[in-house]
């Protein structure tokens, strides 16, 4: 580690390991290293660990070990680890029928941004976005790495509803609505992928540290895809590492 | 097996200990506010394994049973009869095939639950029969109870009633919390404030979370990176107010959290009402950990057969 890690106490169930007092995919990378250091090792009374952007809480039972203890644990593995890096996470390949009904503010980004449509499309898939973590609703991806020419301001009047599948583009942020939800994003594409499927053995799609690349699809392709996730027989194509 | 709901009241839904292993995910934690009071409906008929309850919010559902069972109210005394007489709270309840059941407004605390012996059968969605009302998942149907729903009785693993009735725990307006995670995101001046002055329940309070207002505490910008947010911890808004995270929070937000509720001191805030008013006080980690284990020590030997 940097040596900037720091323990903080988040009542008597949980505890938050700081690793950085930043937004960067070295930090998060520690972090994911440590998470798959501590399903292995799998210590007693630890419930579930949740990564987020430059930490991790780690949720406990107190009658299973007590706070002073599980710190001292985490402590020594967390030197034990140093600066470990994970390997790539697994990078998802997800169609997205960029513009017109189903990306209605596509040329309100591409206006702002002093690009054609086109362009946005391209600079959006371009790039594959790391997970930095979920959180909001069920799959909802924070990703990092858009590139600024596409950044766009959120909607002055959130929508109330916004369909589930939805890609946007809220400041600098991309990703895409996991589930029916209000928000203030940008739409620019739609999805047909369920990224959020209670039925399937995983019923998130990703996890963190994995990445998002966005792969511009015809209406047909869309329809095809569609129909395709619906009888369950569509499945995601992935990669391992970068492009 | 199974009870028809013939008014849902304001907020009725079907709880359990929670959806755990998935915050990873996004998924909310859900399940019922007050612990104590589920665990000893359970108890009182005989459930052993965490069955899941409806859980009532400030007054009560109308039902007609369409089996014989047991079932027990425990929390807040909704003032439940059945066929017209009045029945006791914390009490187990023998009720026959076409009884109705009737409640109304909260006597006392905010939420009051009904148990069933074999636990209410709905689905159990990534290892938790809880609704979460937000995402429209779990429970029955993923929403409130409404009129005209009928719920299915299970066959969970039941005791032999061993207690028939319990004490109803009587509660102060005293909140002990562990200062942290990000206490240092306050002035002296304001975590003083904090500790010293009674705080109002608001009436914008739900599942979510429990709003108050009461003197503004001083900060120096609350904004953090996003992380997780535990069951009990207080973020403070903008205005100065605290919001305490409870059964259906989001995993994760990026206000400071001032403090933690301890563990043993949530069903205790879980039953206060819009009005009510709170005084926080700060303990040590050593101490709410002490606290925690000797209550799961009582559950679990309330639990043990004889």
């Amino acid at each position: 580690m940097n040596g900037k890690t720091e323990f903080l106490i988040a009542g008597d169930r949980a505890l938050i390991i700081k690793f950085g007092d930043t937004i960067d995919s070295e930090t998060n990378n520690c972090i994911r290293s440590f998470c798959s250091l501590l399903e292995r090792k799998r210590i007693e009374g630890i419930i579930e660990v949740v990564p987020t952007f430059n930490s991790l809480s780690v949720y406990y039972n107190p009658c299973v070990i007590k706070g002073e203890k599980l710190i001292k644990k985490l402590s020594s593995l967390l030197k034990k680890n140093g600066n470990n890096s994970q390997g790539g996470g697994t990078t998802y390949i997800i169609p997205v029928l960029y513009g017109g009904e189903w990306g209605e503010d596509l040329n309100d980004v591409a206006a702002h941004a002093n690009l054609t449509a086109e362009e946005v499309v391209k600079i959006h898939s371009s790039t594959d976005y790391l997970i930095y973590m979920l959180g909001f609703l069920p799959g909802f991806a924070y990703l990092g790495g858009l590139d600024k020419r596409i950044v766009t301001p959120r909607l002055d009047t959130p929508r109330t509803k916004i369909h589930a599948g939805a890609v946007g583009i809220g400041g600098e942020q991309t990703g895409i609505y996991p589930l029916a939800s209000p928000g203030g994003w940008r739409l620019i594409g739609t999805t047909p992928v369920k990224i959020y499927d209670a039925d399937r053995v995983e019923p998130i799609l990703y996890k963190a540290g994995d990445k998002i690349r966005f792969e511009s699809v015809t209406e047909k392709e869309f329809e095809i895809i569609k129909k395709q996730v619906e009888d369950n027989t569509y499945t995601v194509k992935t990669v391992k590492g970068e492009r | 097996m199974s009870i028809k709901i013939t008014s849902g009241g304001m907020l009725s839904t079907i709880q359990d200990t929670g959806r755990t292993g998935a915050q990873s995910t996004g998924f909310s934690v859900s399940g019922v506010m007050d612990r104590d009071a589920y665990r000893e409906a359970n108890h009182l008929v005989g459930n052993i394994n965490g069955e899941a309850v409806i859980e009532m919010t400030y007054n009560g559902i109308c039902a007609e049973f369409l089996c014989d069972t047991v079932i027990a109210f425990t929390g807040g005394d909704f003032a439940p009869t059945i066929n017209g007489l009045s029945v006791p709270c914390y009490h187990s309840v023998a009720v026959k095939r076409g009884d109705i059941l009737k409640m109304g407004m909260t006597n006392d605390s905010m939420r009051c639950y009904m148990a069933v012996r074999g636990g209410f059968d709905v689905p159990v969605v990534m290892g938790s029969r809880s609704t979460n009302m937000k995402i429209k998942t779990g429970g029955f149907e993923g929403r409130k109870l409404r009129t005209g729903d009928i719920i299915p009785i299970g066959k969970g693993i039941t005791n032999s009633i061993k207690d028939r009735a319990l004490p109803k725990p009587e509660y102060n307006n005293e909140i002990r919390v562990i200062l942290g995670p990000q206490d240092n995101y306050f002035t002296k001046k304001g975590i003083d404030t904090f500790l010293s002055c009674e705080y109002t329940v608001s009436d914008k309070s739900d599942r979510m979370g429990y709003r108050f207002s009461g003197a503004e505490i001083e900060n120096n910008g609350t904004d953090i990176i996003s992380d997780g947010i535990a069951e009990g911890s207080i973020q403070v808004s903008s205005n100065g107010q605290p919001i305490i995270m409870m059964a259906d929070r989001q995993t994760t937000g990026g206000y400071a959290k001032i403090a933690t509720v301890i563990s043993v001191d949530i069903p205790k805030l879980a039953q206060k009402k819009p009005g009510e008013k709170v005084k926080f006080t700060a303990v040590s980690l050593k101490e709410a950990q002490k606290e925690y284990i000797k209550k799961e020590k009582y559950y679990r030997t309330l639990f043990l057969e004889d």
